[in-house]
């Protein structure tokens, strides 16, 4: 079986974003790969890991800036056997490169440069967009089952268990035969450190480039961003000395008890 | 970190006191009353209240017997304390964070304890010079969280950052893991107020960043250990938050390959370099009872662990020279295992650092040594104190982790499953480590500093008479009554040195 991992670009977790005229401030950021692509990542190593799933090869495909290299890299470095990026410099953040021509291009490269894919996995969302679309339209087009929210993949005769979280549980998806697109959650695995023998590796890995015009998929922006602005900054709380004065501010100030 | 010392007899009422000198008296109840109308925040002994964790220390070595926390609110509250203290003859103890290690904050019997908490006011930030200015009760996490908002950071990173205090980082001349990088307390100072004993306020505050105009005072106050004047505001640098991190765990097989990688470290990553910290297999066997160790030789723990973090403005730049260190570092045989974490994992590689201190403190008693010595010392004196540990019954563990990029050494000896001293294992390894260090011309007290734990080896193992003789000499031009810290820092009136 030949399995697709998309990763995603994105501005890291930990920074305390700022938004400026056009949206959010992108300059000097730090950007990582998203956590929940690694988290596909590590599903896709650990079946091709698993001699059962007899996988052939894993590629990771990534869109975005001359920069998302070197997330591939991270992927590589992980055990990704292959990596893809396309390339282009709109912004990737909702701001202008949107979830439908992202799905549109996956499926590209699974029609015309990867003809023999199994199974697509890719993260739940990606922490900047926080939209969760790729993986079901790119389902949508392909015809393909989709199980989101993935918390456990099992194979299953020629297809897949899988069990997803959601709000009121988990549930349990039987999908009878491969392809199928499966984005993954949390709970899913704990990604793995990078050795430093697959580091080194990882540079020989082959990287292939190509533009995101060459595809004939239509680009523009379909829901267009009217206003981005922080959310309002929360008041400072402040420290009492003692119950009586707590008291008497939770009565006289914030109104809570009588 | 924390060298042990003989233990401190505990005077349990005022009657008892024995005064420091001639000159200092026991605070009585008229003082506290005026001390409490001169800084209204503050609080006294009495039924309901006690000062406990202002009198004891974190480790569980000290206590004192302090019946008021003054907790000034302004400057000018602090100006009014010192200058009622001096003169009536009070010993005070300044206070910021008591995160300390050798007893610096904690009083010796009941002096009045003087803490910053309340000076916690942020005050400016420039983000075009980088310069903050704050209060000096300010904990040192706000200050990374705030400065982190303009793409800055502190320059001193310690793992007590939730609860230590910026003014007690300065008084102590903190070190830290980016000691490296970013340089000490005393190249990232760039202004100071100060409070004199006799009440003065001193205002040593400046955005300037070059400025040869006069004795530089405020670097007297820095490393003083609050002896000279009490530290109320602070201006520092903070360098620019750097896009790129890596961290990398490594393992070695000897401690000259240590050296070794470290040598390479610096030759291959140059200015990208931030943190070299190590940890050998006495110390990961412990901490590996609480935290998973991302390296192992099969079951065993590698004999030492490196940690090695850069930090720089472009990522494929640094990942490039990064991965040249380690294929280099690899080939060379110095690296025999190593991982690279992902950002979401950098954090939890350095807990594994972290937690060197509180799990080991956890396992028994602790003899702590904080020392510096040249690279090529740096493992030698380990293997002689095991030797020296050898005939003792029972487990002794020798366990070592460091700023090994500083040359700077935190060696423990632990009795696990034992919590109380034994003199004579304390007798085996004092003053043997002592002297040492000295033959091989490194230091007793590396970033710990010496409080009430090092003050008296100040003239026998650190520096000479004549130094020694000036420090008594400005401790005296700054505070002829000596009020502040009575006993602490400076080699004890008593005390032969």
């Amino acid at each position: 079986m030949k399995i697709l991992v998309g990763v995603k670009r994105v501005v890291d977790y930990a920074v305390k974003v700022r938004v400026g005229a056009d949206g959010v401030n992108l300059k000097n950021v730090k950007m990582s790969l998203n956590p929940f692509c690694e988290i596909a990542v590590e599903e896709a190593v650990k079946l091709k890991e698993n001699k059962a799933a007899n996988v052939s090869e894993v590629v990771a495909l990534s869109v975005g800036p001359k920069q998302c290299q070197e997330t591939l890299r991270t992927a590589l470095a992980m055990g990704c056997d292959r990596g893809i990026h396309i390339s282009t410099d709109l912004r990737t953040d909702y701001m202008e490169l949107q979830s439908d021509a992202v799905a549109k291009l996956f499926q590209k490269v699974i029609e015309e440069k990867e003809k023999d894919i199994h199974l697509v996995l890719v993260g739940k969302q990606a922490i900047d967009s926080d939209c969760g679309q790729v993986g079901p339209a790119l389902a949508g087009y392909m015809s393909w089952p989709q199980c989101t929210f993935a918390s456990k993949v099992d194979l299953d005769g020629d297809g897949l268990l899988v069990e997803r979280e959601t709000d009121s549980g988990t549930e349990t998806i039987k999908v009878p035969k491969l392809p199928a697109v499966v984005t993954c959650d949390l709970r899913l695995n704990t990604p793995r450190y990078a050795t430093l023998p697959n580091i080194m590796k990882a540079k020989k890995k082959k990287v292939d480039t190509y533009k995101a015009e060459e595809f004939g998929v239509d680009l523009e922006v379909k829901n267009k961003v009217l206003e981005v602005y922080e959310p309002p900054s929360r008041k400072e709380g402040i420290l009492v000395d003692d119950v009586d004065t707590l008291i008497d501010k939770l009565r006289n100030e914030a109104s809570v008890i009588q | 970190m924390l060298s042990r010392c003989k233990p401190r007899t505990l005077f349990k009422s005022a009657h008892a006191y024995r005064a420091f000198s001639s000159l200092l008296r026991s605070p009585i109840t008229k003082d506290y009353a005026e001390l409490v109308r001169r800084a209204p925040a503050s609080i006294v002994v009495d039924d309901s209240k006690d000062l406990e964790k202002y009198n004891s220390d974190w480790t569980g070595q000290y206590k004192g017997n302090s019946r008021i926390v003054c907790r000034p609110q302004s400057t000018e509250e602090v100006a009014s304390i010192l200058e009622y203290c001096s003169r009536e003859k009070i010993g005070i103890v300044p206070q910021a964070g008591n995160t300390g290690v050798v007893g610096g904050s904690i009083p010796i019997n009941d002096e009045v304890i003087l803490s910053v908490e309340r000076l916690n006011e942020i005050h400016s930030f420039d983000d075009i010079n980088g310069i903050i200015q704050c209060g000096a009760g300010c904990v040192l996490q706000t200050l990374q969280a705030k400065v982190a908002n303009w793409n800055h950071l502190v320059p001193i990173d310690l793992g007590s950052k939730g609860t230590c205090m910026i003014g007690g980082n300065v008084a102590t001349n903190a070190g830290g893991q980016y000691y490296y990088r970013f340089g000490s307390i005393h190249a990232n100072i760039i202004g100071l107020e100060v409070v004199l004993p006799n009440g003065t306020i001193l205002d040593l505050m400046s955005t300037n960043r070059k400025d040869n105009t006069g004795y530089d005072l405020k670097h007297l106050f820095v490393g003083a250990e609050g002896t000279l004047g009490v530290i109320t505001k602070v201006a520092l640098n903070c360098p620019r938050l750097p896009s790129a991190r890596n961290v990398a765990f490594l393992a070695c097989n000897s401690f000259e390959s240590v050296c070794q990688t470290l040598s390479l470290a610096k030759e291959k990553l140059g200015e990208v370099l931030a943190a070299f910290e190590f940890m050998d297999k006495q110390v990961l066997d412990q901490v590996a009872s609480e935290k998973t160790i991302p390296l192992t030789d099969g079951k065993k723990n590698h004999n030492f662990c490196i940690l090695v973090e850069t930090l720089g403005s472009d990522r494929e730049h640094d990942m490039e020279k990064l991965e040249s260190f380690l294929e280099q570092a690899t080939d060379a045989g110095h690296v025999v295992d190593g991982i690279l974490a992902q950002d979401t994992r950098q954090v939890s590689i350095w807990e594994i650092r972290e937690s060197c201190n509180p799990i080991i403190k956890s396992k028994g008693y602790n003899y702590k040594y904080d020392i510096s010595l040249p690279l090529s010392e740096y493992y030698s004196i380990v293997e002689e104190m095991r030797e020296r540990l050898l005939p003792f019954k029972g487990d002794i563990v020798v366990a070592n982790w460091g700023h090994v990029i500083d040359g700077n050494l935190h060696l423990n000896v632990i009795t696990p499953g034992k919590f109380e001293v034994d003199i004579q294992i304390k007798n085996s390894i004092e003053p043997f480590i002592f002297e040492y260090v000295v033959a091989k011309g490194g230091s007793i007290s590396a970033e710990h500093g010496l409080g009430q734990c090092k003050n008296n080896y100040l003239g026998k193992y650190a520096k000479s008479k004549a130094a020694v003789a000036v420090m008594r000499s400005l401790k005296d031009s700054f505070d002829p009554n000596g009020i502040l810290n009575p006993q602490k820092f400076l080699p004890s009136s008593n005390s032969k040195n």
